[in-house]
């Protein structure tokens, strides 16, 4: 018992006294100048895994409307432990491969059903005003983090192309590249993802005050195996739903065809909304694991955010939406 | 073989079987089992006990290709070492992963294919690992030993369904695995068949012989 005690409070942290937790400026420095070292180095092996890209740090205003009594999990975790299938199939590839993806120049594609369809510089983007965000990100895989993220509401930059009557969708298309993305050269078995990654919304649900348009988390420039330069968050919906790297968002009359849909349709719906009550065909979603505990966790209906999303799917039957 | 030869080998089985435990146990005391270490564990494990299963199913096929006798006297030793991370690889699941949770697991088992036959594959090893012994094969029977221990190859086939059916669309190490197991089969499916034929050969022969004299 006391073992398992320990074991916990080692896996929380909490044997680790304020004191000896380097502050995240200094973390950072340290990191900087360890990159420079490591790409002096550069052991065949790869050094260890760590946040990769122009990590800059990035002003914005904490919006106090989006804040969680949950802990953070910690800075490492959230840039070592990634599905990103752009860099490859396992949790560290986007880590070990991410130095590939340069973010400049960017630019973002927003057309479609649309008054004012525009191609917007990702310097352009950054100019929206910025917000600092604290969300839970639940996995389908049953994991989940809490992430401090930075951006600004999608419905600020919908808003600025005029959707029209007609559109009642967005699709989401993330970069095409397989110099940038490893991930996206053929394999030997021949699979991978139809690339494109293409997500889509209702436009409704992109529209919602909580989807967020991300540029950074913890303080900096996202870092590129979180999707850099400029991803989506959805936080009710299952992490998979929100795509990383976007080059453009079309509106669209018609639902949009989505990437993991594609590749396994009775797995993960267009909707994909967090629902303990609907599993996943090989796992059950009832629980997860939060990265940094021990113990599983009750999974929550829209992972929590139920008060705020669940009149968008008011008389829809959530088991045949999964 | 040499006597020597026999023991270095069989230490050098030991060592690397046991390495990959080593490597968790060092992680757990050096924080250094990623984000998700209960999913590390558990992978570990899992892999490890796959990997030495297909070895101990290994053996005889490099004395059908290679005419090789001597690998046999591991098969028992790969084969209780796959047992044993088998029952870690279980007792992470139940531990550290549910926690106890048994209503939850009991529903895995029965509503998850991929838990189902990592289940099943458990708990036909049980009768495997209880006659291993020398002793067990001489009270049961060369004959009745051996079917017994047929079920190895029903063992293999679960595990590598287990890893195919737990594994996300786009992971493809689990195909290595079943690419494995279908030579290790295939070769002793061959074997087989070359050895009936052979056999009814001889027996079409003979009486031709025979008339002739």
């Amino acid at each position: 018992m006391l073992v398992k005690r320990d074991a916990e409070r080692k896996l929380r942290g909490e044997d680790i006294s304020p004191r000896e937790i380097t502050d995240h400026a200094i973390y950072l420095n340290r990191r900087a100048f360890m990159t420079g070292i490591a790409s002096l180095a550069l052991a065949p092996w790869g050094g260890k895994a760590q946040a990769q890209g122009n990590l800059q740090p990035l002003q914005a205003t904490k919006n106090t409307a989006y804040q969680l009594p949950d802990a953070l999990t910690s800075y490492k975790s959230v840039t070592t432990y990634n599905n990103f299938y752009e860099f490859g199939t396992d949790k560290g590839d986007p880590a070990a491969h991410a130095s590939s993806l340069k973010t400049r120049p960017w630019t973002v594609q927003v057309d479609g059903l649309c008054a004012k369809p525009k191609t917007f510089d990702i310097d352009e983007l950054l100019k929206f005003p910025l917000e600092e965000r604290v969300y839970r990100l639940r996995c389908v895989e049953a994991w989940s983090m809490v992430i401090p993220w930075i951006g600004f509401p999608l419905s600020a930059l919908l808003k600025r192309v005029e959707p029209t009557g007609q559109a009642k969708y967005v699709e989401f298309t993330t970069l095409v590249n397989p110099e940038m993305f490893p991930g996206q050269k053929r394999g030997f078995f021949g699979f991978s993802l139809d690339w494109p990654y293409t997500e889509g919304l209702r436009l409704d649900e992109a529209m919602h005050p909580l989807t967020l348009m991300t540029v950074g988390l913890y303080g900096q420039v996202l870092p590129n195996q979180n999707g850099a330069p400029l991803r989506v968050v959805v936080p009710w919906k299952y992490g998979f739903k929100s795509g990383k790297s976007i080059v453009r968002i079309r509106l669209t009359q018609d639902e949009p065809k989505t990437a993991w849909n594609k590749a396994a349709p009775s797995e993960y719906g267009f909707y994909s909304n967090v629902n303990p009550e609907v599993s996943h065909p090989r796992w059950s979603q009832a629980n997860e694991r939060r990265i940094g505990e021990l113990r599983r966790r009750e999974t929550l209906m829209f992972n929590g955010y139920g008060d705020q999303v669940a009149s968008l799917y008011a008389g829809m039957d959530l088991k045949r939406y999964y | 073989m040499s006597y020597r030869f026999r023991v270095a080998l069989k230490a050098a089985v030991w060592v690397a079987a046991l390495w990959p435990l080593g490597t968790l146990v060092r992680g757990f005391f050096t924080d250094d089992l990623g984000a998700n270490p209960i999913d590390t564990v558990t992978r570990t494990l899992g892999l490890t006990a796959l990997v030495l299963l297909l070895s101990s199913l290994g053996m005889t096929p490099l004395r059908i290709v290679f005419g090789w006798s001597w690998p046999i006297q591991f098969r028992r030793l790969l084969g209780l070492l796959a047992f044993f991370y088998v029952v870690l690889h279980f007792g992470v699941w139940i531990v550290l992963d549910h926690f106890f949770d048994w209503p939850r697991m009991w529903q895995d088992v029965l509503k998850r294919p991929f838990i189902t036959v990592g289940m099943l594959a458990l708990i036909l090893l049980v009768p495997l690992a209880a006659t291993s012994t020398t002793g067990m094969i001489k009270r049961m029977g060369g004959a009745n030993w051996r079917l017994l221990h047929k079920l190895a190859y029903v063992i293999g086939t679960l595990g590598v369904l287990h890893f195919l059916w737990l594994s996300k669309k786009g992971r493809t190490t689990a195909y290595y695995y079943a690419i494995v197991l279908a030579v290790l089969l295939g070769v002793r499916g061959w074997d087989w068949v070359r050895k009936r034929w052979r056999a009814s050969v001889e027996a079409t022969r003979r009486p031709t012989a025979a008339r002739e004299a």
